[in-house]
């Protein structure tokens, strides 16, 4: 009915390439920013924002991170894990070097760092693909945790060996440590996660971005096209390693506050954003969004569910969760191994024609 | 004989010009498979030069080391007068060369509209920051270059096609759009490999056509392989036939048809 295209007419090239070319699409993306920047700031408390906003905002940042490489550009990768654990020990390091420096500058610097490590890793790329650059990928896993453990100047040569945020500021409001407020946490994280989205979609959109999936669908075509393929891949792990290296200074510095690194960034957490990745739909933005959030609320609602309105034991709905996680992803990859994001797709075409199939 | 630089009028018109592709002398070894044996000829401008030859003649071989994918052992690759170092295939795009594939090559995931955008990709000059902010000199970049392609899906009649993901397509045009997405690069040399394979008549006949207009419109140099003896020797100018990596025969459809040696490899010759 109110979801169509009839009518909507486009008269300029730019009008056709934007991001949502559909003008009840555009309307809705409109209100979600205005919800997300006007509203919930308000509303906001410290569950909400520990429990689902938080997390929701980084892992959706970590999530494009690695749909840009996997989704976009084919290259698989295990190293999640260890590249955030680049971009929260890269932010430790400047946030106790340069305390009076805004934390918007530390983390995009040390999104930056991990954006270079990320391609120092990407380069056998140039020489292996799927499976192989897979266990390539995953030996930086390993590696980093393990060098983040071990060289104690990382962590400033604490005794427990782990790394904790001091109290630091922007623009004189705190956004780390204990006595930084939900909204202020909330709103730092939101203002990442948007500038991420919007830079990931631009990219997508273009030239960078057609070489990408260029090399991923067919790359021996794609370099007969022109496509330099050493300059593709590494620009892909480049901008890729910015944005998990960005999440992974937020997780550190504004989610947990407290670090041990083989706990928070072991491989469980590279699994864990490549399931969001897959599920969320590879090769799409949205899908990254789709992926976050269904892998952060359903543990929180399966708690609620289960504990709550149940009344079950904790640890019992703890186990639970792993097995429903678990059987869910399964059943989502075989229904609709394009995931969420397909499912989105699907529905909005037959929003199109409804009521009128034909 | 004509000479290198020398231009002259076909029957129907068209201007051939100078010599812009030479191969000399070219060989091309994988471990003791000689695929190609020191062949040389050349391809001039404006003209449909096509390359035939039974299977495994070493056709897509000679296209492939035009398109620069193989580098031959021996010999040397003259393009406008000079010659060719070994270079990787996308440099040689970088050159002016496009080309289509025998099994179809285009990226599966993308759309129609996106896959022949990717033919720009040389004419494609802002960062990947300016990338990142959009508007401005990438939105810019994008709206000119959309035009181009879009004359060419005009051209190539696949207009309502446009959106629609590759991979939905049927074969003959998926064809077309791998045309399309050569053309995008505005080639001066346009290599086809097997463009009507597997196609029906009336596909046939709309593939000719638009290499005919291809031809004629953009003046863009042409070198085909194709099987289809009718369309071979109605398209070319200029036929090199190939068996065994060899060259055997060379010239105008009707030298090549009265040819000897291209008689007894099409039609076997007898033993005795």
């Amino acid at each position: 009915m109110f979801y169509r295209e009839a009518g909507d007419f486009k008269v300029s090239y730019q009008e056709d390439s934007q991001t949502f070319p559909i003008k009840f699409d555009r309307f809705r993306y409109y209100v979600v920013m205005a919800v997300a920047f006007g509203l919930i700031p308000f509303l906001i408390n410290d569950y909400w924002a520990n429990a689902i906003l938080l997390p929701f905002l980084i892992y959706s940042i970590a999530a494009i991170g690695l749909n840009i490489l996997v989704g976009y550009a084919g290259q698989v990768s295990l190293g999640t894990g260890g590249f955030m654990a680049v971009g929260a020990y890269a932010c430790y390091k400047l946030m106790t070097a340069f305390p009076e420096v805004s934390m918007f500058i530390h983390v995009i610097l040390a999104g930056g760092i991990t954006g270079l490590v990320c391609v120092l890793f990407g380069l056998p790329s140039l020489r292996i693909k799927g499976f192989y650059l897979a266990v390539a990928t995953l030996a930086a896993q390993f590696f980093l945790v393990w060098l983040f453990n071990r060289v104690p100047w990382f962590y400033n040569y604490s005794a427990s060996g782990q790394i904790n945020a001091p109290e630091r500021d922007t623009f004189g409001i705190i956004i780390t440590g204990p006595n930084a407020s939900a909204w202020a946490t909330y709103l730092f994280c939101l203002i990442f996660l948007t500038f991420c989205a919007l830079v990931a979609r631009n990219l997508t959109r273009g030239t960078v971005g057609r070489s990408w999936m260029a090399i991923r669908d067919m790359d021996i075509a794609a370099e007969i096209i022109g496509v330099n393929p050493l300059k593709s891949k590494l620009t892909a792990f480049a901008v890729s390693g910015f944005f998990i290296g960005v999440s992974g200074a937020l997780f550190f510095a504004i989610y947990l506050g407290a670090v041990e690194v083989g706990e928070a960034f072991g491989i469980t957490k590279s699994f864990l954003v490549l399931f969001m990745v897959i599920i969320g739909g590879l090769g799409s933005i949205f899908g990254s969004f789709a992926g976050a959030a269904f892998l952060v609320l359903l543990p929180v609602l399966l708690k609620v569910v289960g504990v709550d309105v149940l009344g079950w034991p904790t640890d019992i709905v703890a186990h639970f969760q792993l097995v429903i996680v678990g059987a869910l992803i399964m059943f989502f990859l075989i229904v609709e191994p394009h995931g969420l994001a397909q499912l989105w797709r699907v529905a909005k075409e037959k929003l199109r024609l409804w009521p009128f199939p034909h | 004989m004509l000479d290198q630089s020398d231009s002259y009028v076909t029957e129907d018109g068209r201007t051939i010009g100078g010599v812009v592709m030479e191969m000399q002398n070219i060989t091309l070894r994988f471990g003791g498979v000689v695929a190609i044996q020191d062949i040389s000829f050349d391809i001039r401008e404006g003209e449909i030069r096509a390359i035939i030859g039974p299977n495994g003649a070493g056709k897509s071989s000679m296209l492939n080391v035009i398109s620069g994918f193989y580098i031959p052992q021996e010999g040397k690759v003259l393009f406008r007068g000079k010659e060719r170092p070994p270079m990787r295939p996308y440099e040689v795009a970088q050159q002016g060369i496009a080309r289509t594939f025998q099994n179809i090559a285009l990226f599966e995931g993308m759309s129609v509209l996106d896959n022949v955008m990717t033919g720009r990709l040389n004419y494609m000059k802002t960062n990947m920051f300016q990338q990142a902010i959009w508007k401005g000199k990438a939105e810019k970049e994008e709206t000119e270059n959309r035009e181009v392609v879009e004359k060419i899906i005009d051209f190539l009649e696949i207009q309502a096609i446009r959106k629609t993901p590759v991979s939905r397509l049927p074969y003959g045009l998926k064809k077309r759009v791998e045309l399309a997405r050569a053309l995008a690069a505005e080639p001066k040399l346009l290599l086809l490999d097997e463009p009507m394979a597997g196609m029906n008549v009336e596909e046939k006949e709309d593939m000719s056509r638009f290499i005919l207009d291809v031809n004629d419109e953009f003046g863009t140099t042409i070198a085909l392989i194709e099987h289809d003896m009718g369309v071979v020797m109605d398209l070319s100018d200029r036929v090199v036939v190939m068996d065994y990596g060899k060259k055997i025969g060379d010239g105008t459809p009707d030298e090549v048809r009265n040819n000897q040696d291209v008689i007894d490899a099409y039609l076997g010759v007898s033993h005795d």
